[in-house]
């Protein structure tokens, strides 16, 4: 069985360390913040401004004034604080986080990542998606192995405008798990399959090079 | 993971090595993290680049590190207190950068934001400009500068909470929060550390990501120039 | 001289002209100058370019700009999901020019602070970097952005004092700090007027250097997607 959306961010939960600064991004990756393991204490950034996110308010705690980069309403923990957007992105650009996980629409076998714009659809724009993956000491990817329509994500080149050039560092996907060599140019190394699923299946929907190397 | 650590020794302890580049915040003797510069001088590391606003006076804050000849260079703005500093100059045993003082702010912020260079109005057509590229933007002459990091940042901060968010106290701020953002390890002194919670989330000065190593401390406060006036009669 | 109007349009007067640079600070909702926009939208000026972080979810205020086609260009780095400003943005009705949010805010924020251009590793090798200058510095290639300013900075700032010192609430700082920095002339609403001496100096979020005119602001703040947790 393929992995389902909430066993793909316990997955990338497991990319967590203790004392981690972690920017999450909108859809799956946002789940991982339920998956954290115990004792391990990871700060939340949030790129509108925040450190320490906390969980969704209760009734009496929403704020219009704090939210989330998804825009959805949030809470403060005691260790939280505010800057701007110019701050937030010093932060994320300088290198001072730890850990990125965010969605894809492709990403190719040396971590160029595609996640913003489909020609000929309307494009909404890059947002901090692009500042993210420049800045942050590593990225991980947490996506669907194939689209919609069946075609791989994983491709040898991506085919849609980037985000940005080798920058990915591990690929999760519902099948399985890769690390990326985005310094040279290995193939991707497939360290881990999701229950049930076989190499030959991997195979069989992926159009990246990649290696075997279970762990 | 507890960034709190029982003294300015402890703290530093395993850091300083031969020829490191350190950034030691301050303006004059206001806002210097005076601990820290103790317990690096005590460490005996050698050969480092200091970057630092000022150079301390003789005998207190980074005039120690020159007495005790472990600074090969100073990158600073103004050095003009220190008799030893003078000396040392003069006699070509130590090296002196000049940077303006607001360049040498943005560069720091830039070592700390990720962007490696940029440019700037100050300095153009002076000493400071000599063997840097120019360019022109709107038919004005900028020339550029490039970003600034440490190895280690000292950092003075007013309070700590257990995170390492820090708030600044008066001008005791000055380069400190740029510093802080700019050192591979930032360690910092303060006065106080509270538990998480107690600083208004709104008004941190520097957020905990960049603090490393906190220690609290006592301080001498220095006071370089001591200008008063007389209570006006009432 | 009293930086304290009595109305948004009295904050305006004088300021708004045709083919004006509008900065616009707020990321969603929050810290969205609403009053400020609506009395924008009451001007007859045209040809207006906005700069804004995103351009607002369903219903914003900021429809009424498109609605009076008083937009030429948008620099923005999320168009959102309005959906009657994606359709005018579709049928082209005015520009679009996206920048990455850390480019945008660190464009800004070179534009008040006298910094003309500025390297970054963002969108190296994209669609952002094309036709920009490109150098090495450490052997890694960055581009080099420009500063980005304005006629005019509209701003949301929870507290004012007389002098126009601010402060901000939480996540609705964004990015009004920097655009009260980089506008000709800074207009700001507040949910908070007080006597100059009332903010902390330690706690001033936007000296008032920055600040020309301060008005009340009376609209409601609005939620763009409201999440709750169960007790």
């Amino acid at each position: 069985m393929a992995w389902t959306r909430d066993q793909l961010a316990a997955r990338a939960a497991k990319e967590l360390r203790d004392g981690f600064y972690v920017n999450l991004g909108i859809g799956i990756p946002t789940l991982v913040a339920n998956h954290i393991p115990a004792g391990v204490n990871v700060t939340l950034q949030s790129e509108n401004g925040m450190l320490g996110m906390g969980p969704y308010p209760y009734e009496d705690e929403i704020d219009p004034d704090l939210i989330n980069a998804g825009k959805q309403t949030i809470s403060e923990l005691p260790h939280s604080s505010y800057f701007s957007s110019s701050d937030s992105f010093a932060m994320i650009r300088g290198g001072h986080i730890n850990l990125s996980i965010l969605g894809a629409m492709e990403v190719s076998q040396n971590g160029d990542l595609a996640n913003w714009m489909v020609p000929g659809k309307m494009v909404k724009g890059m947002g901090g998606a692009m500042d993210l993956v420049a800045g942050v000491r590593r990225c991980v990817v947490v996506m669907d192995h194939c689209s919609k329509d069946g075609r791989s994500k994983l491709l040898k080149k991506c085919e849609l405008p980037l985000t940005g050039v080798r920058v990915v560092d591990l690929i999760i996907t519902d099948l399985g798990v890769f690390e990326v060599d985005k310094v040279g140019n290995s193939p991707l190394r497939l360290i881990e399959l999701a229950d049930g699923i076989s190499v030959e299946e991997i195979a069989a929907k992926t159009q990246a090079d990649f290696v075997v190397d279970l762990k | 993971m507890s960034k709190i650590y029982p003294n300015a020794a402890a703290a530093l302890a395993g850091l300083p090595q031969d020829g490191m580049t350190i950034m030691s915040g301050g303006f004059g003797l206001c806002g210097i993290p005076e601990n820290l510069i103790v317990a690096l001088r005590d460490s005996g590391a050698k050969n480092l680049t200091v970057i630092s606003n000022n150079a301390g006076v003789d005998g207190f804050g980074l005039g120690l590190l020159l007495e005790s000849k472990q600074t090969k260079k100073m990158i600073s703005s103004y050095v003009g207190e220190n008799k030893e500093f003078e000396r040392q100059f003069l006699s070509g045993e130590l090296e002196l950068e000049f940077n303006p003082q607001g360049t040498l702010a943005e560069r720091i912020r830039a070592g700390g934001a990720g962007i490696p260079g940029f440019y700037t109005k100050t300095g153009v057509g002076t000493l400071v400009a000599e063997g840097k590229e120019h360019k022109d933007f709107d038919g004005a002459t900028y020339v550029l500068e490039t970003a600034l990091k440490a190895d280690i940042s000292l950092i003075k901060a007013w309070k700590a909470d257990e995170e390492g968010n820090l708030i600044y106290r008066k001008t005791a701020r000055n380069f400190n929060p740029m510093m802080a953002t700019a050192g591979k390890i930032t360690i910092v002194e303060v006065e106080e550390i509270v538990a998480c919670g107690e600083l208004d989330a709104d008004n941190i000065h520097t957020p905990g990501i960049y603090v490393d190593r906190i220690v609290c401390g006592s301080f001498e406060k220095r006071i370089e120039n001591r200008t008063i006036r007389a209570k006006e009669m009432a | 001289m009293d930086k304290i109007y009595p109305s948004a349009q009295a904050a305006l007067d004088g300021l708004i002209f045709n083919g004006a640079r509008i900065m616009i600070g707020g990321f969603g909702f929050a810290g969205l100058p609403e009053d400020l926009i609506d009395a924008l939208a009451k001007t007859n000026a045209r040809q207006l370019t906005i700069i804004i972080c995103d351009a607002g979810g369903n219903g914003a205020v900021l429809e009424k700009l498109f609605e009076n086609r008083q937009v030429s260009k948008l620099i923005t780095s999320y168009v959102g999901s309005d959906d009657m400003i994606s359709a005018r943005y579709l049928d082209g009705e005015f520009e679009v020019e996206f920048v990455p949010q850390g480019t945008l805010a660190e464009a800004i924020r070179c534009g008040g602070a006298g910094i003309p251009a500025f390297y970054t590793k963002t969108g190296v090798h994209t669609v952002v970097a094309a036709g920009k200058e490109h150098k090495l510095f450490a052997g890694i290639e960055y581009i080099m952005e420009t500063a980005i300013r304005a006629d005019i900075a509209l701003i949301h700032a929870e507290t004012a004092d007389f002098e126009g010192n601010l402060t901000y609430k939480k996540t609705a700082r964004n990015f009004n700090p920097i655009m009260a920095t980089a506008a000709t002339h800074t207009i700001v609403e507040v949910e908070k007027l007080v006597a100059t001496g009332e903010i902390d100096p330690d706690n001033v979020h936007t000296p008032g250097i920055y600040v020309d005119r301060i008005i009340q602001s009376i609209i409601p703040k609005h939620i763009e997607h409201l999440k709750v947790r169960n007790v």
